[in-house]
């Protein structure tokens, strides 16, 4: 029975080189979390500041925008997905891919036709796997992102938005990812970016008085044209910084579960190989005394 | 004598922050002067730079690639696409 021993031994070898693997994703991941976030504060200005001026144009002037009007021209619908670029997070993905699944069937629903735009090698793979089509996909960084990824992004969005129907202009914009809430939730969310709706992001009223009567330069209209894609990109900037503490978040938590259970897994091979050891010797002597007492019966 | 506030801030961060004399920066129909108790403006930025005079007479000059400029009760707010402080040694905090 010296096999089972062996077997069991290698088996606790594996494990526990399975354990270190784990044990330094968690540690990673729990390094770049504060990074992440602080990435996150470190944009709470820029999107405070063009909030308060989105809101003081809105209150001030009567303009309409064609970002802030609906399209009836059109009943496609853009649908950006924010997943991670590598596993070893849980559920992340996982969740952020069924929410989407199931936004896209309710739009489907509504007659609608959707296009998908993916963030994250996850979902890519996912959705080319399926040979579902991908109106643009971006990889790379996902728990990290730049300011420029996101301005790409926001830029390839915003000019589908404005495009004419007949060229793949689409009439809303929808955007799935994973709410920071705190270390130990995230919660996939669904927001409907555009058209936009001002009145959601103006500051409550009374905090600051009376909003002062602005003058515009060179004009409303022109200033209004400079504000909103640049409130679109901080608002998919400030989704793709929560999706990547949301992703760290999950690769901590699914790692430091991972690292638990290959210690388990340890501490029951070893109990294992021990029996088996034990049952090893215990066979040997009795092979030894029965052997002795057949030489002393003849 | 009345100050001005000055926040600068990119899309990731923040540039600079404090009081200050003046500021100087790009609009759309040319170089925009504010002082203390300028009116409310909002204005959009093109590319330039945007000098800032503190209020003990240092100079802060920053290249900027356009943006916008608010300005509400000595409160100014200059929020940028990308910016690139051009004298670091005057740079207040980071």
């Amino acid at each position: 029975m010296a096999g089972s021993q062996r077997v069991y031994k290698q088996r606790i070898k594996s494990t526990q080189s399975l354990k270190k693997m784990f044990r330094a994703q968690e540690l990673i991941a729990a390094s770049r979390i504060g990074r992440a976030r602080a990435r996150s504060a470190e944009a709470g200005p820029y999107a405070q500041a063009i909030t308060q001026a989105v809101s003081a144009v809105a209150t001030h002037s009567t303009t309409r925008h064609p970002l802030t009007s609906e399209r009836t021209d059109t009943n496609r619908v853009a649908v950006l997905v924010v997943a991670s670029d590598r596993g070893m997070a849980g559920a992340y993905s996982a969740s952020i891919i069924r929410e989407t699944e199931r936004l896209v069937e309710r739009l489907t629903h509504e007659g609608k036709e959707v296009a998908l735009y993916a963030a994250g090698r996850r979902a890519v793979t996912y959705y080319t796997f399926r040979h579902r089509e991908l109106a643009q996909s971006w990889t790379g960084g996902s728990d990290a992102p730049t300011a420029d990824v996101a301005r790409d992004i926001a830029d390839t969005l915003l000019e589908a938005f404005l495009a004419p129907a007949d060229e793949g202009g689409v009439g809303e914009l929808h955007i799935v990812y994973t709410q920071f809430v705190n270390m130990v939730t995230q919660r996939p969310r669904v927001v409907r970016m555009l058209p936009l709706e001002v009145v959601e992001g103006v500051a409550p009223a009374g905090q600051h008085d009376v909003l002062p009567l602005y003058d515009f330069e060179p004009s409303s209209e022109a200033v209004l044209d400079a504000l909103l894609p640049r409130y679109v990109r901080s608002r998919i900037y400030s989704c793709l910084l929560q999706a990547a503490a949301s992703e760290l978040a999950a690769r901590q938590r699914a790692m430091h579960t991972a690292t638990d259970n290959a210690e388990d897994l340890v501490r029951m091979y070893t109990r294992l190989a021990n029996q088996a050891r034990q049952a090893d010797i215990t066979q040997e002597i009795s092979e030894i005394v029965s052997g002795a007492d057949a030489l002393a019966a003849s | 004598m009345a100050q001005l506030n000055v926040d600068l801030v990119a899309a990731d961060r923040k540039i600079w922050s404090g009081t200050a004399r003046a500021v100087s920066a790009p609009a759309a129909d040319g170089e925009i002067g504010i002082l203390a108790d300028h009116s409310p403006v909002l204005s959009v930025l093109e590319a330039g730079t945007v000098r800032i005079t503190g209020v003990s007479g240092e100079k802060i000059a920053v290249k900027v690639t356009g943006g916008f400029l608010s300005v509400d009760s000595n409160q100014v707010m200059l929020v940028v696409d990308d910016a690139e402080v051009l004298d670091a040694s005057a740079v207040s905090g980071h």
